[in-house]
């Protein structure tokens, strides 16, 4: 058995041998899976932007992009696999796509020297480039959206929320604890109280921690959901009658998935964004010209416009942005990941490129530089109209409490440091 | 009356109606380990398939589309008619029936005799088969399911207890709904199997495949019976709980919920199925209620077990199940 | 012809007691110990070390460990997943409070921990049996899974609950981390996968083993012929998940890197090892082998042939994959029912007459 193996492998490497002349971006998706749903847009999203890019211009400066999809039905052993398969192909860049899969990748990942984006997901304090050489996640991560949620709140609550009861429910393990070391840092700050409610995978079955909230009556409520949990968050707290203007979930709980399921009853549910939503944007009309009419469009063609979908675009715009920098700077076009990483780390996105690219005020305008990996930090906030069946922005792109965040992350950044024993760059 | 005393009289009915949901899925359970000897681990993807198949016949999906479109270059999904909620009920029946015609035949006829576990594992086998060829059929994207079930606080409850105790009750209609369901769903199984002569060979062929084939019992027949009630049972069970969240994957996971209930109540009775359920479903809503905040929080998923092993300590064949008589 | 006994005189007790009476098993052996440790070393690379070889090695120690206890002893467990867990999280604590002490030292004693905490989860077995005792074990799955992720001084209160290893060298070679050699991972699982095996098999050999068979086969009779029940199946879940707790460990720090509780450490691994173990073949070392052999390697076969050969999406992929995964273990099942241990057995058999029909 074990020869077998070897013969195979030695096979397969001499097979595998011949340089790319592609740039190569790894698609690590799931459309399979508890996560499913969720993950199929996003997955579209990033392939049709590729395609609609070698399709209209050619590629990234001429040279096509590839995209090489592997399925990880959001499985953190599934993930590293396809990480280990896809990293000798020459990959510039991975999107892991799930907290867990990213904390495996984030030691595997600088070791090989290839960046991650995480985009507003996986580890928080990433966000600190001197220790994170090579982990990304701008434009914004789950403690600025914390941030951006309870001053949104406060504005409803007429300034101040001293006094008030703030619920978090959250997913019982990493993705949903994340909030809470900044909202209770917040809770001191501006006065309220704060209870957090965990719900345990998979989430059917909410009954318990919607009698809670029903019985202690909170002013508002926050919601860190992924998969099931966030439809059944919505129609119970529709069932209960919870004032849905006072309930907000993260950007992972604010898709057209969630809350069709609900009806009417989730007619004002609020929640986070950190792109701009619908499909008023010239680009989707490139994508359906050249990708979803003549056929190449990932999917069935009709999550165009879709919260995921979008978010799917950004990404994969945001991947593009940074190649077709590392491009310039570098003066050839078939760059490398070190490359790659280095224009990352010099990344900044503002109106004139969004513009250019057919998505204008679709994201926030940031910079990215060698401390700050996570950008400047502004979240939206959408509002569900269930007659219409559209999400729509109801704020601008605004900025976090940094005065609360950045220590915390000083100092959970510092803590990995100090396990790994990784010496501080950038001085 | 003291606040907390009104909230635990709340919790507590919330929890005898969350126990008969649990209850729905342990049924399926029971039925085929009662008749054959079969833990059947694939009762909470029966329901899932079950239910994507009632909302794919309901929309007129075309089966296997995302296959065909790959293979042939079309672009084919939906065929453009729907059918009512009561038709799709009883096709999708129909097909639970031909599901265990063939789970019968290509399977369990072939592993007759084997040890209890060889079955469980072969129903682990089916239960991945199943989920991959429900998948392909059907398409991993959530579904709504509505079948015309009410959903939401009953008003009526809400204000009665109000008037009374000064803090409205939430009892979702959906449960009474529910409820309702499971008490007619009993009350036809155990009338089925005590007066019916089908109902009687099936009690025969539980107590004794081989007496039973003595005296003329097709065992077959009663197999292929015993999975299509359980097929029809994870039906309504993926009905009530597909309604709540949508059709999708999670919903398999269902059955982790109605193992305490098997534990607790017996794997071999019908009624002990409904009791472990309403003891289930009152027990981990009262402990997260009084001790839950204390420890964090989230303590249902283990609790139930907990509670159901103190119980089989006690009684290790469970409250209603046969007693295990061990000859050496 | 060459698989004979004949001819093959034993001079002293303890040649007569070993292992491998027949001179061509004890050869084979010898060669597949000189391939693993010798030979594949120098022709890994980083693919087919994660993909493949270390879930081997690591998932064979947790089939031994659960074979011990549910394919000797008779004992069915769902809780492997939380075992497995106890591993890692007690590997993790002890990395990071010691991180003076070399981490052979430290997956040995996560073993340790986790055969305690093990025979501590297997107490109701000894008032319940049979599919009521696995489903209790689903308890200590449940628990340990929710425990881990509650009490924020296993993963040392970071911010996200999940567990990373840092990096930890033997004779100067890194092991753990990010920047281990594919060598060197594969040699450090191998070398804990063969002392395991090697104390698994003479336990099971021994008087231990034939305690512990006598329970699995009639308990009662056993206890009327002096057998402890109590120590004898609180013995095979202690020794049980002292291997399965080795195996949690090196998951944790050599294969994986970070791990979180729910995530890595769930139902479905408790519910993968059961597989392997049944359709490897309950009471079997080699069983073992075979069994986690067959479940790594297909799901990697199968997206391999998908995805490369025949560029199918990947999502249809995944759906076969699982469509073919439960097919065949139906089809095993139905063909063979005691394992791919029974094939060689059978096999063997066969071969000891080699070239006569009988």
């Amino acid at each position: 058995m074990k020869i077998k193996l070897t013969t195979m492998a030695l096979t397969a490497l001499m097979a595998a041998g011949p340089a790319m002349a592609d740039l190569v971006f790894p698609s690590l998706s799931y459309r399979t899976g508890p996560f499913a749903a969720g993950g199929i847009p996003f997955a579209d999203g990033y392939a049709d932007y590729f395609t609609l890019l070698n399709e209209r211009d050619g590629g990234i400066g001429g040279v096509p992009a590839k995209l090489i999809e592997c399925e990880t039905a959001y499985n953190t052993e599934k993930g590293v696999e396809c990480y280990e398969s896809t990293k000798d192909e020459g990959a510039l860049i991975y999107q892991p796509l799930s907290t867990g899969i990213t904390y495996q990748l984030i030691p595997k990942a600088t070791a090989d020297g290839i960046p991650i984006h995480s985009m507003g997901y996986g580890r928080t304090s990433a966000k600190n480039g001197k220790v994170f050489s090579h982990v990304f996640n701008y434009p914004v991560n789950y403690w600025d959206g914390a941030s951006v949620g309870i001053n949104h709140f406060k504005k409803q609550a007429g300034g101040s929320l001293e006094g008030k009861k703030i619920t978090l429910l959250h997913f019982n393990g990493a993705y949903g604890k994340e909030p809470i070391p900044t909202l209770e840092a917040l809770s001191a700050k501006e006065g309220f109280s704060l209870n957090t409610i965990a719900i345990d995978y998979p989430g059917q079955e909410q009954k318990s921690q919607w009698l809670q909230i029903r019985r202690e009556r909170p002013d508002y409520v926050l919601f860190w959901g992924w998969g099931v949990m966030n439809q059944v968050a919505v129609q119970e707290a529709s069932n209960i009658r919870f004032p849905m203007e006072n309930f907000m979930g993260i950007w992972w709980s604010g898709a057209e998935l969630d809350v069709l399921p609900a009806g009417d009853g989730a007619n004002g549910y609020k929640a986070l964004q950190f792109h701009n939503v619908g499909s008023d944007f010239p680009i989707f009309d490139d994508i359906k010209q050249y990708v979803t009419d003549a056929g190449k469009a990932a999917g069935a063609g009709d999550q165009i416009g879709t919260v995921l979908y979008n978010r799917g675009v950004y990404a994969a715009f945001l991947a593009a942005e940074a190649a077709k920098a590392a491009q310039a700077a570098n003066g050839t076009k078939e760059i490398t990941a070190a490359m790659m990483r280095d224009s990352m780390e010099a990344l900044t996105i503002d109106e004139a490129k969004m513009a250019a690219a057919g998505l204008p005020g679709f994201g926030p305008e940031f910079q990215v530089s060698c401390e700050n990996h996570g950008g400047g930090g502004m979240a939206a906030v959408a509002q569900w109209d269930a007659a219409a069946k559209t999400w729509s922005l109801i704020s601008d792109f605004e900025a976090s409490d940094s005065g609360i965040i950045e220590p915390l992350i000083m100092a959970d950044s510092k803590a990995f440091a100090d396990e790994n024993g990784i010496a501080e760059r950038c001085n | 009356m003291p606040e907390q005393i009104v909230f635990a009289m709340e919790v507590f009915l919330n929890g005898l109606m969350a126990g008969v949901l649990y209850a729905l899925v342990a049924l399926g359970f029971v039925l085929i380990f009662k008749a054959s000897g079969i833990f059947n681990y694939a009762q909470g993807v029966m329901a899932l398939f079950s239910a994507m198949t009632l909302v794919g016949i309901m929309k007129g999906q075309v089966p296997f589309a995302h296959v065909i479109n790959v293979i042939f270059g079309t672009d084919v999904h939906y065929f453009g008619w729907t059918v009512p909620a009561l038709l799709a009920i009883i096709l999708t029946v129909v097909v639970m029936v031909l599901f265990a015609w063939a789970v019968q035949k290509y399977i369990f006829r072939h592993l007759v005799g084997q040890e209890p576990i060889i079955l469980f594992m072969a129903t682990i086998g089916l239960a991945y088969f199943l989920e991959g060829v429900g998948d392909l059929m059907w398409n991993s994207e959530i579904k709504k399911l509505d079948v015309g079930l009410p959903q939401g606080i009953n008003e009526a409850i809400d204000n009665y207890t109000f008037n009374i105790f000064d803090y409205g009750f939430f009892i979702d209609n959906l449960d009474i709904v529910a409820t309702l369901i499971a008490a007619l769903l009993v009350g036809g199984l155990v009338i089925f199997s005590q007066y019916s002569k089908e109902g009687r060979a099936m009690r025969a062929v539980a107590d004794d495949h081989q007496a039973a084939l003595s005296v003329g019992v097709s065992l077959n027949f009663i197999w292929i019976m015993v999975w299509s009630v359980a097929g029809f049972v994870a039906l309504v069970a993926g009905i009530m709980w597909g309604t709540k969240s949508g059709v999708q994957f999670s919903l398999s996971l269902i059955a982790l919920k109605a193992l305490p209930v098997l534990m607790l109540g017996g794997f071999t009775s019908i009624p002990g199925a409904i009791v472990g359920g309403l003891i289930i479903g009152v027990g981990e809503k009262l402990f997260e209620f009084a001790i839950g905040p204390m420890v964090g929080g989230a303590t249902e998923n283990w609790f139930a077990y907990v509670l159901a092993l103190i119980f089989l300590v006690f009684r290790p064949q469970g409250l209603f199940g046969e007693k295990i008589i061990e000859r050496v | 012809m060459f698989y004979r006994e004949a001819g093959d005189f034993k001079t002293s007790y303890t040649d007569d007691n070993q292992t491998f009476p027949i001179k061509f098993d004890r050869y084979r052996y010898y060669v597949v110990l000189a391939v693993a440790f010798g030979i594949i070393p120098f022709l890994i690379n980083d693919y087919w070390a994660n993909a493949f070889l270390l879930p081997f090695l690591i998932y064979s120690i947790a089939a031994i460990g659960l074979n011990i206890l549910t394919g000797y002893c008779g004992q069915v467990s769902l809780g492997t997943g939380g075992f497995m867990a106890v591993g890692a999280y007690a590997c993790y604590k002890l990395m990071t409070v010691f991180p003076d002490v070399n981490i052979f030292f430290h997956v040995i004693a996560a073993g340790g921990i986790t055969a305690i905490v093990c025979t501590a989860f297997g107490l109701p077995s000894l008032r319940i049996k049979g599919f009521y005792l696995a489903v209790a074990t689903l308890a200590a799955q449940f628990f340990l899974v929710w425990l881990f992720n509650k009490v924020s001084w296993f993963y040392n209160y970071s911010a996200s609950g999940q567990i990373n290893a840092p990096e930890r060298t033997v004779f100067g070679v890194p092991v753990t981390g990010a920047n281990t050699e594919a060598w060197a991972t594969y040699l450090f699982c191998l070398v804990f996968l063969a002392i395991s095996a090697i104390i698994a098999r003479n336990l099971t050999r021994g008087m231990q083993g034939r305690k512990w068979m006598a329970i699995r086969d009639m308990d009662i009779a056993a206890e009327i012929i002096g057998v402890n029940p109590m120590r004898a199946k609180l013995s095979a879940f202690a020794v049980s998940g002292f291997f399965i707790g080795i195996s949690g460990a090196l998951f944790f720090a050599v294969y994986l890197g970070a791990a979180e509780a729910g995530d890595s450490f769930g139902i479905q691994k408790s519910f993968l090892v059961l597989f392997m173990i049944i359709i490897g073949g309950l009471g079997s070392i080699f069983g073992s082998f075979a069994g986690a052999a067959f479940l790594v390697l297909l799901p990697v076969a199968l997206k391999l042939v998908g995805v490369d050969f025949l560029g199918w999406p990947t999502d249809i992929v995944a759906h076969i994959q699982l469509i073919i995964v439960g097919a065949l273990i139906i089809i095993f099942l139905i063909a063979e029912p005691h394992g791919i241990a029974q094939l060689w057995r059978v096999a063997k058999e066969k071969l000891r007459l080699w070239p006569f029909p009988h």
